[in-house]
């Protein structure tokens, strides 16, 4: 088995792995490779053939593949070294990969530092305890999507859609152009998980109900869907006798969640975050194991590639940071924890360490609930330090406030932020 | 015109035709799946009893024993999952001490060997996860689990390979008797056989009445259950049950021999023979009893799939392995409920018992006893996975992300004897589409797989019976 070494490595070379390879390049790291499980890069993106990609980075909507070709175009431009069809099968504490791929069987890299770009995973039906019987024609939104967009094959033609996550919306619309029929999208809370615009442009422009507060109660038919029992449900989720009704279809598709895939990182022995499934990062988006790092959706689900980019700039700079300073100093003080204050689920980072800020310190996060007309507050040890006023907040989008340099320069002994709601 | 025809291929049918065919017989299996392991086999707890539960004296309590001590020899020649990983039966309150000594005292009648009733504390000290309200356990070390689909499909690759026909996709419609033989009438042919062999498993009692007039009922008692992510896996490491009730053994909570936790199942009568649907009533009770064996149960979100499978109950409460009595010739193998997959690998031996002092074959000298599995790359140590690779790069192209099942793995299920044709029969035969994203990733890719392999279009792949088109 052979084995060689890298300074830095990337797993993934969707959105993330591809802007992290380029920002570390930029950051004056050589020798970068990024490991790829599927035939080309550009991860998710190359069946996402829709619009509205870019409009933060770029300025203008990018469909998914273009999004990605301007990412991986300079990524092969400056020479970057990728390897497709690569599995990783393990990651060890010491920054020891193991991968295997068709051209050199299995092979190992020991790298000066790892980041982690694996993106997420639909939540299955299983996980999601709906129950009736199990015959072919429930689908994931994305595998449903992968048919339509890259096999050029629908999965059915009579569809109900579970979950109203943002492709669980775009899938609404694609099956709808492609000649299906779309009967409704259930939603098991009272507010939809996905983009605003998204409900507008794929929903409400082509008349497909969404049903909030609904979910689905059985599915019908043994050997390929027949229908399913949709019904409302009550402020704790449990459906409402009574208030059944039956969809005939012959597809299913389910749009309720995504997970970090965090296989590698847990197998590595990373601290996680059970609110996010990601990795415990600080705010140099490293984990618990210096030089691995974590960014994009195995780090937290997010709603907006351009974010995803961001963020895995900051990973691929601070890799080569930590490649460029080797023998860098250990962290002196301890660092300042990140708490969740009313109104929010998590943070990202999870702590921060002085020594690494260099300017204001962005922290991403999302809510729990739908709420308007409030004041996101940051609070030093419990002290509001300053709020932002928002007009309404969702869980479907992710919200961000930055810490700023001379806020943490002012406060030299804090000890806790939190990020939530401030009274008025 | 055969010898023998066995009508299902689950995994009693698939015993008696293994053991057949070490004879010089001319047998063949009917099925009304396109696969074996269709009905029961596919949809149970994987647990290999190790035989106290049974009432002494019965044909269950003969042959689980029995079944229990072979396992492990047949696991070994015939290359599937097997642990023997112990089980422990908990009791929560005094009153419930007298069934577990009764256990107990079956369980020494069965020949059931090693047993012991122990403290809650003792309980606890072998499984720490364990209720702090357990206050005595019975132990018993020969309790085991099992892959049902690996045994299945390992008995039924074997048979064939020895030369045992299967003919899937025939339902059997009718069966006539003719002179010297009956004719088995299905949906596609009609088979001449000298023996007919009935292991239909919920329809046994249909396929009975066709020839025989003694009446018989067989019920189907739908289980179900909820399947955890293998993160959970690791909670217990035997198998935990409840005190039994009337309705079976209660629900248990147990590893998986492929790392997952199972929990369930129910104990539901149903009038309806294809009722393999779960229901929120079932899965919440499975859960909520499940949760009475342990502290921390996992949460809901840990949880990876659910399903049902329907026992083949018969009211005496014991197998019927027998010769019909107005029927010559035409053998029950009914009523085959739990501990029926233990009993395994000595039901085809008690059926063959039957059926050689009629024909009298000679033994084959050319008997295949072994069968090699699918090799699981993931699961080797690392020169022999490299080795496989540098054999064949097809073991090194990942399908399936979450069991890490790789191209090669597939290729293997859908050419080898029996081989895989649909969706299901590659995730039996290897796990692809078992793990935690159920099949997400995987679908595309393993289709694409049989679409070329098998050379059918992406449109004609089936999920597993002859309407589950994927797409």
């Amino acid at each position: 088995m052979y084995c060689r070494n890298v300074d830095i490595a990337i797993i993934g070379g969707g959105p993330a792995g591809l802007a992290a390879a380029l920002a570390a390049r930029e950051a004056g790291v050589q020798d970068v490779l990024i490991l790829e499980r599927d035939t080309k890069l550009g991860g998710i993106l190359n069946q996402c053939i829709h619009n509205g990609f870019g409009l933060h980075t770029f300025k203008e909507e990018l469909t998914g593949p273009e999004y990605a070709a301007r990412f991986a175009d300079r990524v092969i431009a400056e020479g970057i070294e990728y390897k497709l069809g690569t599995m990783v099968v393990d990651l060890s504490k010491d920054k020891t990969i193991t991968a295997m791929n068709r051209e050199d069987g299995m092979f190992t890299i020991k790298a000066k530092a790892v980041i982690l770009a694996m993106g997420c995973r639909e939540r299955p039906r299983g996980a999601l305890g709906i129950p009736g019987f199990r015959p072919a024609g429930i689908f994931s939104a994305g595998t449903a999507q992968r048919f339509v967009n890259i096999e050029g094959i629908m999965p059915g033609k009579e569809v109900v859609i579970l979950g109203s996550g943002d492709i669980g919306l775009i899938m609404a619309r694609r099956m709808t152009l492609e000649g299906a029929k779309v009967k409704v999208v259930a939603e098991l809370m009272p507010y939809s998980g996905g983009l605003k615009r998204n409900i507008v442009q794929c929903l409400n422009d082509y008349g497909i109900p969404l049903k909030l507060s609904h979910t689905v109660v059985d599915i019908k038919g043994k050997e390929r869907v027949e229908g399913v029992t949709i019904a409302q449900v009550d402020a704790k989720n449990k459906p409402i006798p009574g208030t059944e009704e039956f969809y005939a279809c012959d597809t299913l598709l389910l749009s309720c969640g995504l997970i970090p895939e965090n296989e590698l990182t847990t197998g590595a022995g990373i601290e996680m975050n059970p609110v996010t499934s990601g990795a415990v990062v600080d705010n140099s988006l490293e984990t618990s194991i210096p030089g691995i790092y974590a960014c994009g959706n195995v780090l937290h689900v997010h709603d907006l590639v351009d974010y995803v980019s961001e963020e895995a700039g900051n990973a691929g700079r601070n890799a080569a940071k930590f490649v460029l300073d080797a023998g860098r100093e250990e962290a002196g003080s301890d660092p300042i924890i990140m708490k969740t204050g009313k109104g929010v689920r998590y943070t990202v980072p999870s702590k921060i360490c002085r020594e690494k800020v260099e300017k204001d310190v962005l922290v991403r996060f999302r809510v729990d609930n739908v709420y308007k007309d409030v004041k996101l507050g940051i609070f030093f040890d419990g002290e509001l330090v300053r709020s932002v006023k928002k007009r309404t907040v969702a869980p479907g989008e992710m919200e961000e406030l930055r810490i700023r340099k001379e806020e943490l320069d002012k406060f030299p002994d804090v000890r806790e932020i939190t990020v939530g709601f401030a009274e008025d | 015109m055969y010898d023998v025809c066995i009508i299902g291929a689950g995994v009693t049918g698939s015993s008696i035709a293994r053991e057949l065919s070490k004879y010089d017989l001319k047998t063949i299996v009917v099925e009304r799946g396109l696969d074996v392991c269709e009905g029961t086999s596919k949809a149970n707890s994987g647990i290999v009893h190790a035989g106290f539960d049974a009432e002494p004296g019965t044909l269950k309590a003969k042959l689980n024993r029995e079944g229990n001590e072979r396992m492990e020899q047949l696991s070994k020649d015939l290359d599937f999952s097997f642990k023997r990983n112990g089980s422990m039966v908990i009791c929560c309150e005094e009153s419930g001490m007298d069934t577990l000594k009764k256990l107990m005292s079956n369980g020494e009648k069965n020949g059931v060997k090693n047993m012991k009733i122990i403290s809650g504390d003792e309980a606890r000290a072998k499984e720490p996860n364990l209720s702090k309200n357990v206050i005595a356990a019975l132990d018993v070390p020969m309790g085991g689990i099992v892959c049902p689909f690996e045994l299945t499909i390992a008995l039924a690759e074997n048979a064939c390979v020895n030369g045992v026909e299967f003919a899937f996709d025939n339902e059997v419609k009718d069966i006539k008797r003719s002179t010297g033989c009956y004719k088995v009438i299905t949906s596609k042919r009609e088979i001449e056989a000298k023996i007919v062999i009935n292991a239909a498993g919920v329809y046994a009692d249909r396929i009975h009445s066709m020839v025989s007039t003694v009446p018989m009922k067989i019920t189907a008692r739908r289980g179900q259950y909820c399947l955890y992510d293998k993160q959970t896996g690791k909670m217990v490491s035997r198998t935990i049950f409840q005190l039994p009730s009337k309705l079976g053994k209660g629900v248990l909570f147990t590893p998986t021999v492929h790392g997952n936790l199972l929990v369930g199942p129910t104990a539901e009568d149903i009038d309806d023979k294809e009722g393999t649907n779960t229901t929120a009533e079932g899965m919440n009770y499975a859960r909520m009893k499940a949760s009475e064996s342990v502290e921390n149960m996992p949460a809901g979100r840990m949880m990876i799939t659910s399903f049902s499978g329907l026992r083949a109950h018969e009211e005496g409460d014991d197998f019927i392995i027998r010769e019909a009595e107005d029927a010559e010739n035409f053998i029950d193998a009914a009523g085959i409920e739990s501990p029926g997959l233990s009993c395994a690998p000595v039901i085809g031996e008690y059926v063959a018992n039957i059926v050689i002092p009629k024909l009298n074959p000679k033994k084959k000298e050319d008997f295949i006893a072994k069968r090699e599995g699918i090799r699981h790359i993931n699961s080797l140590p690392v020169e022999e996975r490299e080795r496989l690779i540098k054999e064949n790069s097809a073991y090194s192209v990942i399908v399936c992300r979450c069991e890490m099942i790789t191209e090669g793995e597939i290729l293997d299920a859908i050419h080898r004897p029996l081989g895989a044709r649909t969706l299901d029969g590659i995730k039996r035969r290897t796990r692809a589409g078992m793990g935690r994203c159920q099949a997400g990733f995987c679908t595309p890719r393993t289709m694409e797989l049989i679409s070329a392999e098998l050379g059918i279009s992406m449109e004609e792949i089936l999920k597993s019976g002859r309407d589950s088109h994927v797409l």
